[in-house]
């Protein structure tokens, strides 16, 4: 098991990252990079098994960005881990860069679904998952989600039919950061009980503060180890978390900081002293 | 008396013919009986999932098996593949993973279930997604044979069946049937009638008919509409100087579209396009619906007729 103070560090990297990709970029998704972030770095360094060096391994664990947009967050992680390189973070939304604007299989190494449209990557997790049963592998498959993103209704299918083909390899990560695009979630559509629809339609469930890395790497196990069915870990997390001007605001679901903002980030980050 | 077919049964055949192929996966969304998958779930129920009536999930479903080195056929109602065009779109089609979707029941053909069924726009909106191979197969031995061939192909397709019989055309001519190749039924030099799915034999009732009042009318079997065997319209146009397309499908978009497009790119001759002139259908008879629409045997002879006047 990772030690969670490094785990830690390395979140502040990805975090400084996400920044730097955004500003430079001048366009993209800090918010929901900044929330999902402590989960990614928890489940890559503690819980998934790839190899960085051989990113199309094909008995390697999958993991699939639902929330395609949230991308920044996901190639810092693959940078850190050596899937990408640091430069590589540069291509962020550059006309031939590896780093597109939501992820891609086709364009970057340790990407293994193409996202970007809500509602799609768990219904190809499971049949990655189907797939894992099929070739007799004990591979697990990791599917984030956002919270807005739940309410379109093709999840619902394939939460339905995850539990009905009884996949204990399907694992849900949800990235509870309670804002999507045009305002709170709760303005756009309540949701009133998550848990508890996931429960109802059959789910292990688990929650947890999903910036409290003891609490991830909690969670990450849970996932890894509870096979009699699918899993969900529904986190609890504050959107643009690590830069006070962008947590719990819905302005920066989709926005860039200025310079002053951004000369403010690296120093809330620990990257320049004030 | 002609042998009679379902196009719908050639899938189904398929599917049992590829099944000794362990990577082959059937998809169903409550419909196996009908798009006549139902038979590989007999035989393999452990390589056959059913997405209950989810086809939005069942397409990604086909996508992640395909990630994984799986061959997915994934079949419903062609109407009810469009609810999940988006999926088709963006999850299969953009990353190119072969998901081999099969569309039963396509067309006015399909006849009493009416106009919520009869779809007369999924060749044209597959038709717009780069990497996928669109086909609607005349006959039932033409079906089976082109759905086998797409397990090898590597690249996401989607197929029109139909519900209701039409006359077997290719009995013991297997070897003559290959994507993307069209298919020469009946040779003549005044006109060129191009035609796919249940419209071929159509076609060929008016080569009779224009034959009887001398005109000599080519017929090709255009099963494949993507990619579009260019070279042999090309063919047609330098052969006969006037076509004639016919489809059960909406004018606009599908074999008809795909042939005016390739025409106005290279060398060009009158075309004129039978098919549902964008509107709705009704219940009926599938022999009652190709009269209400005006795409029968007679209303090809005609439109022979007018595209041959056009000739310069």
């Amino acid at each position: 098991m990772a030690d969670t103070n490094e785990l830690k560090e390395l979140a502040r990297r990805c975090r400084v990252h996400i920044v730097n990709m955004v500003y430079r970029a001048q366009a993209g998704h800090p918010g929901g990079s900044l929330s999902e972030i402590d989960l990614l770095v928890g489940l890559y360094k503690n819980t998934l098994r790839v190899r960085p060096n051989e990113p199309d391994w094909d008995d390697r664990d999958r993991f699939v960005l639902s929330k395609g947009h949230a991308s920044p967050g996901m190639y810092a992680i693959l940078a850190e881990m050596g899937f990408i390189s640091e430069e590589d973070l540069e291509s962020y939304r550059v006309l031939g860069g590896v780093c597109q604007g939501h992820v891609d299989m086709k364009w970057c190494p340790g990407v293994d679904f193409s996202a970007g449209s809500l509602g799609m990557g768990l219904s190809f997790g499971m049949g990655s998952a189907i797939a894992g049963r099929l070739a007799g592998s004990e591979r697990q498959i990791y599917v984030m989600l956002g919270d807005g993103e739940i309410q379109e209704g093709s999840v619902w299918e394939a939460a339905m039919a995850a539990r009905h083909h009884e996949l204990g390899n399907l694992n849900v990560i949800l990235d509870r950061n309670r804002i999507q695009n045009d305002d709170f979630c709760e303005t756009q559509m309540r949701m009133f009980d998550i848990p508890a629809k996931w429960k109802a339609f059959g789910w292990n469930v688990k929650e947890i503060d999903g910036h409290n890395m003891e609490e991830v790497v909690d969670g990450m196990n849970f996932l890894s180890s509870t096979n009699d069915g699918p899993s969900i870990l529904i986190a609890h997390t504050v959107k643009g978390h690590g830069v006070s001007f962008m947590a719990d605001n819905p302005a920066f679901h989709g926005a860039a900081p200025n310079d002053e903002q951004y000369a403010q980030a690296m120093v809330e980050l620990g990257e320049v002293k004030a | 008396m002609t042998k009679m077919g379902a196009t719908r049964d050639g899938y189904g055949e398929a599917l049992l013919e590829l099944a000794s192929n362990p990577k082959v996966v059937v998809l169903e969304a409550d419909l196996g009986k009908s798009t006549k998958s139902l038979h590989f779930r007999k035989a393999h129920p452990e390589r056959t999932v059913s997405c209950g009536i989810g086809e939005q999930n069942m397409l990604l479903v086909g996508a992640g098996l395909a990630a994984s080195g799986y061959i997915p056929f994934a079949s419903t109602f062609a109407i009810f593949t469009e609810r999940a065009f988006e999926q088709m779109r963006n999850g299969v089609a953009r990353p190119n993973l072969a998901v081999h979707v099969c569309g039963s029941h396509g067309g006015t053909h399909t006849g009493t279930d009416g106009s919520s069924a009869q779809s007369i726009e999924d060749l044209a909106i597959y038709r717009t997604l780069p990497n996928v191979i669109v086909m609607h197969p005349s006959d039932v031995v033409s079906t089976k044979e082109l759905t086998i061939q797409l397990a090898a192909t590597g690249s996401p397709s989607y197929t029109r069946t139909a519900r209701n019989k039409t006359p077997v055309l290719y009995e013991g001519r297997e070897n003559e049937i290959k994507i993307g190749k069209g298919i020469v039924l009946k040779q003549g030099s005044d006109v060129a009638i191009i035609a796919c799915g249940v419209m071929v034999s159509q076609s060929l009732e008016a080569a009779e008919a224009l034959a009887a009042e001398g005109i000599n009318a080519t017929v090709v079997d255009m099963h494949t509409l993507k990619p579009l065997d260019g070279e042999l319209v090309d063919r047609l146009v330098a052969d006969c100087g006037a076509i004639v397309t016919a489809e059960d499908h909406n004018v606009i978009g599908g074999l008809g579209g795909a042939v005016a497009e390739h025409l106005t790119a290279n060398a060009f001759a009158p075309l004129e396009r039978v098919g549902v002139q964008d509107r709705f259908g009704e219940s009926g008879q599938a022999d009652e619906m190709l009269e209400v629409m005006q795409i029968s045997a007679p209303y090809i002879a005609a439109a022979a007729k007018k595209a041959m006047a056009r000739k310069g």
